[in-house]
């Protein structure tokens, strides 16, 4: 009994370049893995600037929630124009000029850094909501949870946060990454127990899949590869994951016909069902791994 | 001069679209320009344009906590300010923390301080389209929004120097810091977008952000023929909200073998898809002059 239920890692699907697929294998993967494992599966959509999982799983949304950060709002009354919020924000989202107090929330990140050096008690906090989290189920058994930045704002963090906040330990979690290395794709991935890179073969492809194998070995976070579009531009990818000793879970074929299903909001597996297999064995690889 | 310059930054929301293969193109047909790279988290025109670096510098970006272990009491005050579940007693986890301070200010034996770190370089190169300022930030480093702003000085600073009056900038995907630092005071935006269902949910999440700005903005359809009835979309969503479709570009696959070969596809064939960038290129300047 307990065999069944030691699979239930966390995947983050991420990559260096943007459109080379994460959605699409991410959702795919998430489809496949609910014919298998019905009921243990979460998809989690971490890509808060532009999500778009819901574009591919076609989720029944049954709560959102919106996602705050801790804004300062000054008291002008108490205030005494000692100048202390401004000089300890780090991110210069409060200015004290003569006799006057400008914020920025747009640039807060919400440490209160302000509120606990003014010796008058003239800051209080209040909530700015920054995104919003939805919640539902897709084809029945799958749970599915997105995170989305309000247009305008441009910190990811506290969204990708909450979104994640929605792992359970005791499913199979797969998150959806935003593209490149930096913070919300570090935010993500952290604490993951496999990353999923997906690449393109060519020259782009493989820079940013270099960075990104750099990032997950910084962050202790194994990982392998998935080519997709697999048959345009040159053999690097492969050679590279060769030298690395990179496991090579799948290669998905550069066809007209997949990227038409795409443009439709079609997964993989719900364009061909012949998908669901070789998705289901890249879980098995990984599981392999990760239990060996 | 510093009037007349003018600066077009390429961006699409989603990624790979074909931003960066538009560019480097744009890149080769226009003349008098500076080329800045400001996808810094995932920087990719260098290995088109194939940079000769004439100066370049240290990028020191984010700021985290550092503490002083001899000077710890194991009090704890750190870890109850802080919000951002970034530091115990044991350990600051640098990935999580964000250089706030707060927990150099709360601790009551200066323990803590605050310090700078590394985060990648910038570079000022000369291709053989002209100047081109990029940066490589550190794989897994932070605060790439401040790199672009440096990019973005570095090209202006050369612009103004050799008198050219154009500033061409390759944009990040999303809508998060870097896309917003890219397209700060620009005079035209330009998305990239393709008849997909998410490249149409993005392109409309950044045209809502460039709306915002107040930036004047252009289309470019990539994949055009993908999804006929996608692109009739983006069609009526440009009519509706005033912007400009520059061109539509057809689907075509032979396109990878100019990245493969790490050339403009402008300089390597002249295939449907060159000449629609041509002909968007054309459009594009007699926007910029406007």
């Amino acid at each position: 009994m307990s065999k069944s239920n030691d699979n239930n890692f966390t995947i983050s699907v991420a990559a260096g370049k943007g459109g080379t697929g994460k959605t699409l294998v991410a959702t795919s993967l998430a489809l496949a893995l609910d014919e298998q494992y019905p009921g243990r599966i979460q998809l989690i959509d971490c890509d808060v600037e532009e999500p778009n999982a819901d574009i591919l799983l076609h989720p029944q949304i049954s709560s959102e929630e919106p996602v705050y950060i801790l804004v300062p709002q000054v008291d002008l009354e108490e205030c005494i124009y000692c100048g202390k919020c401004a000089e300890a924000c780090q991110f210069s989202a409060i200015v004290v000029i003569r006799q006057a107090v400008i914020t920025f929330p747009q640039l807060c990140a919400g440490c209160g850094a302000c509120s606990y050096v003014c010796p008058t008690g003239a800051i209080t906090e209040v909530q700015r909501q920054v995104g919003l989290l939805s919640k539902g189920s897709a084809e029945g058994t799958i749970e599915f949870i997105q995170g989305r930045l309000t247009v305008g704002d441009q910190r990811a963090t506290p969204v990708t946060r909450a979104a994640k906040d929605c792992v359970d330990e005791k499913m199979i979690a797969i998150l959806d990454a935003p593209p490149g290395t930096a913070c919300p794709m570090q935010e993500t991935i952290e604490d993951s127990d496999y990353c999923i890179l997906v690449t393109e073969p060519t020259p782009f492809g493989l820079a940013n899949l270099q960075d990104s194998v750099e990032t997950c070995r910084r962050m202790d976070v194994p990982c392998g590869v998935i080519i997709n579009r697999h048959g345009v531009g040159n053999s690097g990818v492969e050679q590279y994951c060769e030298n690395e000793n990179l496991p090579l879970l799948l290669r998905i074929p550069q066809q007209r016909r997949i990227a038409e299903a795409y443009s439709r909001g079609q997964t993989l597996a719900a364009a061909d069902n012949q998908w669901m297999k070789p998705l289901q064995k890249v879980f098995d690889q990984i599981t392999n791994l990760l239990t060996d | 001069m510093g009037n007349t310059l003018k600066q077009m930054t390429i961006v699409s929301g989603k990624g790979g679209t074909g931003k960066t293969t538009a560019l480097a193109s744009f890149a080769a047909l226009a003349e008098n320009k500076v080329v800045a790279d400001c996808d810094v988290d995932a920087a990719n025109l260098y290995l088109v344009l194939h940079p000769d670096v004439i100066e370049s510098g240290d990028f020191y970006g984010a700021k985290i906590a550092v503490r002083d272990d001899s000077l710890c009491q194991q009090c704890g005050e750190c870890e109850r300010r802080c919000r951002f579940g970034a530091i115990t007693t044991q350990a600051v986890d640098e990935l999580a923390c964000e250089g706030c301070g707060v927990c150099v200010l709360a601790c009551p034996h200066q323990a803590l301080q605050l310090q700078t770190v590394s985060c990648g370089q910038w570079f000022l190169s000369d291709t053989v389209y002209g100047p081109m300022a990029h940066a490589k930030l550190l794989p897994g480093a932070e605060s790439s929004g401040r790199l672009v702003t440096i990019v973005r000085q570095k090209a202006e600073d050369v612009a103004l120097q050799r008198g050219l009056p154009l500033i061409l900038i390759d944009g990040s995907p999303g809508i998060g810091c870097t896309t917003v630092s890219a397209l700060a005071d620009v005079d035209l935006a330009l998305i990239v977008t393709e008849p997909t269902l998410a490249g149409i949910h993005d392109m409309e999440r950044i045209a809502e952000l460039i709306g915002h700005f107040g930036t004047p903005a252009a289309v470019l359809i990539n994949k055009a023929d993908i999804n006929e009835e996608n692109t009739q979309r983006i069609g009526n969503y440009c009519t509706h909200n005033g912007l400009d479709i520059i061109g539509e570009l057809p689907y075509d696959e032979t396109v990878t073998e100019a990245l493969a070969a790490q050339v403009p596809l402008v300089e390597y064939q002249d295939g449907p898809v060159a000449q629609g960038l041509r002909e968007a290129w054309t459009r594009l300047e007699q926007l910029l002059l406007k």
